[in-house]
């Protein structure tokens, strides 16, 4: 059977660490980092005898996160215990939901080429984390680190609903993109604060039935969660045309080989024995309780896209993506409301801070300046002070220091030059350097005029009005006709 | 319902037991008769009474989220029996 008759289903179990102040059953700070155990308690240390209580923010946050994503809520809700063995779980079980989870039959939407699709989302659960384990090359052993242990989670399980590594990753990053918006989570992939386990199997086209799936765990960047999907996809399919079986197993991805290993663990891993937590008592939530939370919800992305689309006239593209991620958006906002030019602000975002982002290898939340430096620097180019090539130079400037705009301009001598007879010296200039172009023109090659503004851009270093030397330069052209 | 000699070989496996053949035998018994003693619930009519979904009857016990910073990490490592660097050591563990 040939590769295109296979397709892939794909379905995701992300985690994502809730920005509460403390843990999900103590009182210890969750803050990222801090000397080894000194964010721990006898609590989150399992020590005998200490019992649990829920932290009510954890509630909220996941309430949110369900009403934020289309979820139902369970009013009549319960935490369970999963039991396992591993150093990095001092209980040796974990504090989980089974069967209530706080949230259940949501989905988000996500921009595909064939148009919007839903993934559905089967539930969300709060959780506990586990500690990390740091090893060392001496080989003396392994090292416990439980500060975040007890961090609290949430986990959204979707449906295999996805069907291609680019589904996955535009999932991916809706959900990022709606947890950064509700502001529940600081979503950073790079500290383990969003990550997710991927499910993957493929199928004949057509077929009703899922083939065996391999679930590879804890994969915490975009980039990875791609290419380990397409990887298994095509090794899966080798195996099957080769006439082996799928063998159900979770794998390690190692993005070093770019190749997924069976992880050599116990085989009853999934059976996790679960039962009702006998250290906490039921979550009962009101409609009162869910309904105020769902009226303070913060304003989605999907209802400002539509607000740019209709107020402020911006394109489709444009639209989606200012919208894409909380801090696109909140910039475009702020400098809308300083400098009156949605297009060029949503274009600015677009093309030139979405480029300097993606060469620094950043991502939007890493931005230090605001929609009042870019708001300005908008208006600067409106007024004709600066052209729009030199207002990406002033772009790179406020990558490296955030400044007013105004600011670097006259500290770089960036200023535009709109006087008329200093443009006309530079035109005689290069007039006089180029007859070849001159004659070029007047033969009829219009492409002449493009190389003659361009040699006048790089002597005045592209601070010439590009309108005005046009002008001038059309007008200096015909008088030898 | 019988319960297998070799689902409670699995069951001691998931809760790290090494029992020996006569313990094997043994708890092969016991949990038999645990079973069937609460497999006797399973014959209670239910069908008129709500969904239980605890055994303890209050609900919605919830903490303020403000940090209490406990300050003694070094008694919280003392029974380890064996640390370093503020970290509990233990046999290396391959991922
Ligand atoms: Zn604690």
């Amino acid at each position: 059977m040939a590769r295109e008759d296979y397709e892939v289903v794909i379905g995701l179990e992300v985690h994502c660490e809730l920005s509460t102040k403390t843990k999900i059953f103590c009182s210890c700070s969750t803050e990222f980092g801090g000397e080894p155990n000194t964010h721990c308690c006898p609590i989150c240390m399992a020590m005998p005898g200490t019992l649990p209580v829920l932290n009510e923010k954890v509630v909220e946050y996941a309430v949110k996160a369900g009403l934020a994503t289309n979820c139902s809520i369970e009013k009549n809700s319960k935490n369970d215990r999963k039991n396992y063995f591993y150093p990095d779980n001092p209980k040796s079980y974990q504090i989980s939901q089974y069967d209530k989870p706080l949230c259940y039959d949501g989905y988000v939407t996500i921009e595909t080429e064939e148009g919007e699709k839903k993934i559905r989302i089967e539930r969300i659960h709060i959780e506990e984390d586990a500690g990390k384990l740091n090893h060392d090359e001496y080989g003396r052993g392994s090292f416990v680190d439980l500060n975040r242990a007890g961090v609290p989670l949430i986990e959204v399980v979707s449906k295999p609903d996805l069907r291609s590594a680019k589904e996955a990753e535009s999932y991916m990053r809706k959900l990022k993109s709606i947890f950064e918006y509700i502001e529940i989570s600081d979503c950073k992939m790079e500290q383990g604060s969003l990550r997710a386990d991927v499910n993957v199997s493929v199928r004949k086209k057509g077929s009703k039935e899922f083939g065996t799936r391999t679930e590879m765990k804890n994969m915490n960047s975009f980039r990875n969660i791609v290419r380990a999907i397409e990887y298994e996809t095509e090794r899966q399919i080798d195996e099957i045309e080769n006439g082996n079986e799928i063998m159900q197993e979770s794998l390690r991805w190692d993005e070093i080989s770019g190749r997924t290993f069976p992880m050599r663990d116990k085989e009853d891993a999934d059976d996790y024995r679960y039962f009702p937590e006998p250290d906490l008592v039921s979550i009962k939530l009101s409609d009162e309780y869910i309904n105020k939370i769902k009226n303070e919800l913060p304003e989605l992305p999907e209802s400002r896209r539509k607000r740019y689309i209709d107020d402020y006239n911006l394109t489709e593209k444009a639209a989606n993506f200012v919208t894409s991620s909380k801090y696109y958006s909140n910039l475009f906002e702020e400098a809308v409301e300083i400098c009156k030019n949605p297009k060029t602000v949503g274009n600015l975002i677009m093309s030139d801070i979405a480029r300097i982002l993606n060469e620094r290898e950043e991502e939007p939340d890493s931005l230090k300046f605001t929609g009042k430096e870019l708001g300005e620097l908008v208006t600067l180019i409106d007024k004709g002070t600066i052209s729009s090539s030199i207002a990406k130079k002033v772009l790179e400037e406020l990558f490296n220091e955030v400044k007013m705009p105004s600011k670097i301009i006259e500290e770089k001598g960036w200023v535009q030059i709109s006087d008329e007879n200093a443009i006309k010296e530079v035109v005689e200039k290069v007039l006089d350097a180029n007859p070849q172009s001159v004659s070029d023109y007047k033969a009829g090659k219009d492409k002449a005029l493009g190389f003659l503004v361009g040699q006048a851009m790089k002597e005045t270093k592209g601070k010439a009005n590009p309108q005005m030397l046009n002008k001038l330069f059309l007008e200096e052209l015909k008088k030898g006709e | 319902m019988a319960i297998s000699k070799e689902e409670v070989i699995h069951i001691a496996k998931l809760a790290d037991l090494n029992l020996s053949e006569d313990e094997i035998e043994k708890y092969t018994k016991d949990m038999q008769e645990i079973l069937e003693f609460a497999n006797r619930i399973n014959n209670v009519d239910t069908s008129e009474m709500t969904e239980t979904i605890a055994a303890n009857e209050k609900s919605n016990v919830f903490r303020k989220d403000e940090v209490v910073k406990f300050e003694n990490r070094e008694v919280l490592l003392s029974n380890a029996p064996s640390q370093d660097e503020g970290m509990f050591r233990i046999p290396k563990v391959l991922n």
